[in-house]
Order: C-alpha cells, then sequence, then structure tokens
C-alpha cells in the first residue's frame, strides 16, 4: 500500500517537473496527446470496465465535445476555456440521448449501436455545413503558443478524471455499476435501479470525454469530422488503450494510453525514420496482432495482469 | 388481510400457458410452500411476481396493493425480494461486496452498509467467505450468497426457489435451519422445493401445481394425502 503511494508521487513529481528538462515541443507534444487518452480511456473504463456497457462511440463524445468548444470559440468568440466546461455539459447531454436509445439494448447490441451512432455523429458533423463548416472543419486561435499551459492543464485534467472514477467506484455508485455489469438480472432484483445507474455511469464517462475533446480543439486549434469523430482514431484506440493497459482497474487507462500513443508514434513516425517508410502503414495491423496477443495473454491488461507479467520477467531472469 | 395475494395469475409465452389462473394468499409470518413438477410453472411465477416477465393477467397484490407492471427494482424496494433457481452470483465481485451492493436498497452510507452486510453474513455462516470472490464458491456457498443478498434488501416477504437443491444431506440440513432461523426473525416465506423432506417439514400450508394450474391448497399432510398430488408428482414416492 505504501509503496504503491510511493511510486505514485515519484510519477507525479516526474510528469511535473518533466516539460522543465525536457524541453522539446515534440516530446511535450506526445505527453500531452497522452493524457488526451487517460482521459477518454478512464472515461470509457468506467462505462465499459467497471458498468459493462462495451461503448464503440465514444467518439461521439469527443467529437461533440471538441465541436462545441471549436463552434463556440469560432463564431460567438466565447473563450476556449468556457467552451471546456459546455464542451463537457453537451457531451453529457448528448450522452443522456445516446443512452436513452441504446440502453435498450444489451451486451453486444449495445456495443453495436453505439458504433452505429458513433458513425451517425460524424456524418452529422460532415453535413451540417452551416453549423460545423463540413470538411473544412474548425479553426481557432491557440490561446498559448508554448506547450506548458497545456501540458499542465492535460496533466490537471487527467489526473482529477482518475481520481473521480476512483471515488465514484468506492461509493454506492461504483457497487451499483459493477453488480450490473457482472449480472442486470440479479441487480435488478436486489433493489437497483439498473437504466438509471447505467445512464449516470454513461453521464460521467461521457462528461469527461466532452472535455477531453474540447480541450484537444483548444490545444490543437483544428478539427474536422474525420478526425474527432473517427471511429478508427477515436472509438476503437478508446477501447485498446482500455484493453492493454487493463480494463476495471483505476490506473490501466492511465498506463494503456502512454503505451498506445507510444506505439501509435512509433508507427507513424516508421520507428523514428530508421525503417522503412512504408512501415508507417501497418499500424492498424500491429493494433490488430497487440490486442490478440493481449486478449490471449493477459486478458486483463497490463495492469490487471500485473503480477502475472512480473513473473514471467522474474523467471526469464533467473534462468538467464 | 393477507401479505401477498395472486388472483387468477395467468401468463402465456407464445402459444403455451405456463401459469393458468392460479390464486393463492399468503399469510403474513408462514412459510408458504409451492410444489410441482418440473415444468409445472412455479419458477414463472416467480418471475411474474418480480415482474422479470410481464404478467398475462390476472393480479398480484402485496400487503394489498397491485404491483402489476412495477419495475423490478421496485419490487425489492416494498419489500419482495427472490433468490434464483439457476444461482445468480456477482461473479467477479466478492462476497461481501455481493451482500453490500444489497444492502444499499435500505441504507444509504457505505459503512452502514458493509457493517449491514456484515451482519446478514453472520447470520448466514458465511463469515469466513466473506473475501473469497462469489465465482469461487461451491454451489452450497453460492445457494446462501443467495440467501444473504436476499436478506441484506430486509424484505418481509422472501422467494426462495429451490434453494435446497444440489446441496449435500449436511448442507440441506444448515439450510433448513437457516429458512426456519429467517422466518423466525419475522420474514414470510414463499418456497418452491422439490425435496420432500425439505417442504413437508418446514412449510406452514403448500400449494400445488400441475402444468400451470392449482391441484391441491392445504397443511403438507392434506396435500400429501391428495390423490392429484400423488398422481401429478409424488407419484412414485408416495403411491
Ligand atoms: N422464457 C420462457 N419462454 C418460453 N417458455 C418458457 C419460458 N420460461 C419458462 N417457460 C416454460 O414454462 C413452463 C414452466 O416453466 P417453469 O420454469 O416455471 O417451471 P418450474 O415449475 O419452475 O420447473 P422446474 O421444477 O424444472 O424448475 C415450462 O414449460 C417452460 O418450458
Ligand atoms: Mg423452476
Amino acid at each position: 500500500m505504501n509503496k504503491k503511494n510511493g511510486i505514485l508521487v515519484v510519477l507525479g513529481i516526474i510528469l511535473l517537473v518533466f516539460p522543465l528538462v525536457v524541453h522539446s515541443d515534440y516530446y511535450q507534444h506526445l505527453i500531452i496527446i497522452a493524457f488526451i487518452w487517460v482521459i477518454i480511456g478512464s472515461s470509457w473504463n468506467l462505462l465499459a470496465g467497471y458498468t459493462g456497457q462495451v461503448s464503440f462511440g465514444h467518439a461521439i463524445f469527443f467529437g461533440i465535445g471538441a465541436y462545441t468548444a471549436g463552434i463556440l470559440a469560432m463564431k460567438l468568440g466565447i473563450s476556449a476555456w468556457w467552451g471546456m466546461m459546455f464542451g463537457g455539459i453537451t457531451a453529457m447531454l448528448i450522452g443522456l440521448f445516446v443512452g436513452w436509445v441504446c440502453f435498450r439494448l444489451r451486451g453486444p447490441y449495445f456495443a453495436l449501436a453505439t458504433l452505429a451512432g458513433g458513425e451517425i455523429f460524424r456524418l452529422i458533423a460532415t453535413n451540417w455545413e452551416a453549423l460545423t463548416e463540413g470538411m473544412v472543419g474548425i479553426l481557432i486561435m491557440q490561446t498559448f503558443r508554448s506547450k506548458l499551459p497545456y501540458y499542465y492543464i492535460g496533466l490537471a485534467l487527467a489526473a482529477s478524471c482518475i481520481y473521480v472514477v476512483h471515488l465514484t467506484m468506492k461509493t454506492k455508485w461504483g457497487y451499483y455499476f459493477v453488480s450490473i455489469r457482472e449480472d442486470q438480472d440479479a441487480a435488478a432484483s436486489l433493489g437497483i435501479n439498473i437504466v438509471l445507474y447505467k445512464n449516470i455511469s454513461l453521464l460521467i464517462s461521457s462528461f469527461f470525454t466532452g472535455m477531453a475533446g474540447a480541450f484537444y480543439m483548444n490545444y490543437m486549434g483544428f478539427i474536422d469530422p474525420e478526425v474527432v469523430f473517427s471511429l478508427h482514431f477515436v472509438s476503437i484506440m478508446a477501447i485498446l488503450v482500455g484493453i492493454v493497459g487493463g480494463v476495471a482497474t483505476i490506473w490501466g487507462p492511465a498506463v494503456g494510453a502512454f503505451v498506445m500513443v507510444g506505439l501509435q508514434e512509433t508507427f507513424r513516425s516508421a520507428f523514428f525514420g530508421l525503417a522503412p517508410k512504408w512501415v508507417s502503414q501497418g499500424h492498424a495491423l500491429v493494433f490488430g496482432l497487440l490486442v490478440i496477443f493481449v486478449i490471449m495473454f493477459f486478458a486483463n491488461g497490463i495492469v490487471g495482469d500485473w503480477e502475472k507479467i512480473k513473473k514471467i520477467f522474474f523467471k526469464t531472469r533467473e534462468t538467464t | 388481510m393477507a401479505l401477498l395475494e395472486l388472483k387468477n395469475l395467468v401468463k402465456d409465452f407464445g402459444g403455451l400457458r405456463a401459469v393458468n389462473d392460479i390464486t393463492l394468499h399468503v399469510k403474513k409470518g408462514e412459510i408458504f410452500g409451492l410444489i410441482g413438477p418440473n415444468g409445472a410453472g412455479k419458477t414463472t411465477i416467480f418471475n411474474c411476481m418480480n415482474s422479470y416477465y410481464p404478467i398475462t393477467s390476472g393480479d398480484i397484490l402485496f400487503k394489498g396493493k397491485s404491483i402489476k407492471g412495477l419495475k423490478t427494482y421496485k419490487i425489492c424496494h416494498l419489500g419482495i425480494a427472490r433468490t434464483f433457481q439457476i444461482v445468480k452470483p456477482l461473479a467477479r465481485m466478492t462476497v461481501l461486496e455481493n451482500v453490500t451492493a444489497a444492502a444499499f436498497c435500505r441504507i444509504k452510507k457505505i459503512k452502514d452498509a458493509k457493517e449491514e452486510a456484515h451482519k446478514v453474513l453472520e447470520f448466514c455462516n458465511l463469515t469466513s467467505e466473506k473475501d473469497k470472490l462469489a465465482k469461487s464458491l461451491p454451489i452450497g456457498g453460492r445457494k446462501r450468497l443467495e440467501i444473504a443478498r436476499t436478506l441484506a434488501t430486509k424484505p418481509e416477504l422472501l422467494l426462495l426457489d429451490e434453494t435446497a437443491a444440489g446441496l449435500n444431506p449436511t448442507e440441506l440440513d444448515e439450510a433448513i435451519d437457516l429458512i426456519i432461523k429467517i422466518k423466525d426473525s419475522g420474514i414470510t416465506i414463499l418456497i418452491i422445493e422439490h425435496i420432500m423432506k425439505v417442504i413437508m417439514s418446514i412449510s406452514d400450508r403448500i400449494h400445488a401445481i400441475n402444468f400451470g394450474e392449482t391441484i391441491a391448497e392445504g397443511t403438507p399432510r392434506e396435500v400429501a394425502a391428495n390423490p392429484a398430488v400423488i398422481e401429478a408428482y409424488l407419484g412414485d414416492d408416495y403411491a
């Protein structure tokens, strides 16, 4: 317990001083993106990992958050930071609607409904040009030129998201979420209003994902539907972050976010220019293989199966 | 006034009438047995009572008020709790967590809910298992966990669906003791049971059904002597 807290403090300090020591924009950028994935992954994990409602449509909330902030800033001149608040709230309202439709379905049918939902929102954002500028996308002035403010805001958001999930899971809500995941008929018979609590889980999840989207808008200064409503780069990536890091663990999505962003970047840059260019095309394939590997050997992800991973590591060291 | 009343309850599954015009009354404080051969419709009656299925026609009254059409969780809040014939442990939660989740039905604070759960586990003789995952329990433990969870919701009426099935003789005696202890704590019990030793020894009254229809009702003695019951159900053992 103490050792764990110690590790957390050390990691926290490393993250806090990192941008003061490493001045490279490139590395700061990667970590900011990882922070965004920590938020999305943790939110996804609350709904899918803890509550058992596997979403294939988290791009809905990310995109809505990003577009809310973008449209408010571009069309109404409202500050990007208000946009972050509104981005979260709008995503939550959309979450209410998504829940109303999709929670009529269970298990894989729910997952498919959210997948379809994601595509519908992407199409709306593409075609409703009067509001969204369609494929042209939305461009706003970034508030800061330096990456430092974004770094610390991202860190604060990611930390608060993890903290909120952690707190939630310690309350009655947490017990209810997991009960619903384990057996929703049993849960209902024990007095749990399963529709209400699925929606509560979804609302928290969509709020943080929306904030992440709005933060992304502010940080990047540019969005278009193909990026923020992307099935591949957002919805599926959210699942990968959760699964690789460890579903239904507090730290899993955080670990998953850093691993996945690292991997993605390694491939995107074709091993930092060391490998031939075509390697960068292979990242979808590698992600697919990675998921198969994780599910087969470490079904609980890096954090969930940490003891197992440690054992393997020590064993191989002893024998060599 | 009866605690629970089924009035002309009918449940159809497509063309199959699983429950046909069942009327019965359960009085406060009694153990009321529901028996019938496999497929007679017993579990379906429970499923209607906690709104797992909508009923086709008829009515269900709890303390004089209709509970027809209420949501499953509301029925639990009103004071009717059930166990499942095919047990439904919250598998990847510990035994204590299973019961705590149920205790939130009446208790707001987590500390109080946990305390209540500890009490219930003690009552059901599960304290030594409390930190084990529910899925790691053997069948006897799972059945007791089913009961413990329902007790944590503080029911007035408890519906037990074949709690004794699959238990070894020692466990069977323990189960009977537990059921009597629950009754003594003031909870009314409606119990479905195949094992005659159990149902005959603990029930105050018994209602027998076959093919979804009532064939007899009375004291255990009366029902055991009823020719329709003997023919339909007790056949080999008692004829
Ligand atoms: N969901 C369902 N859909 C269709 N038919 C069903 C359904 N549930 C039960 N039945 C049918 O209703 C009848 C009554 O089933 P039920 O499970 O109530 O019997 P039971 O008396 O509990 O039997 P057992 O002693 O085997 O538990 C059976 O013929 C069964 O096949
Ligand atoms: Mg049955």
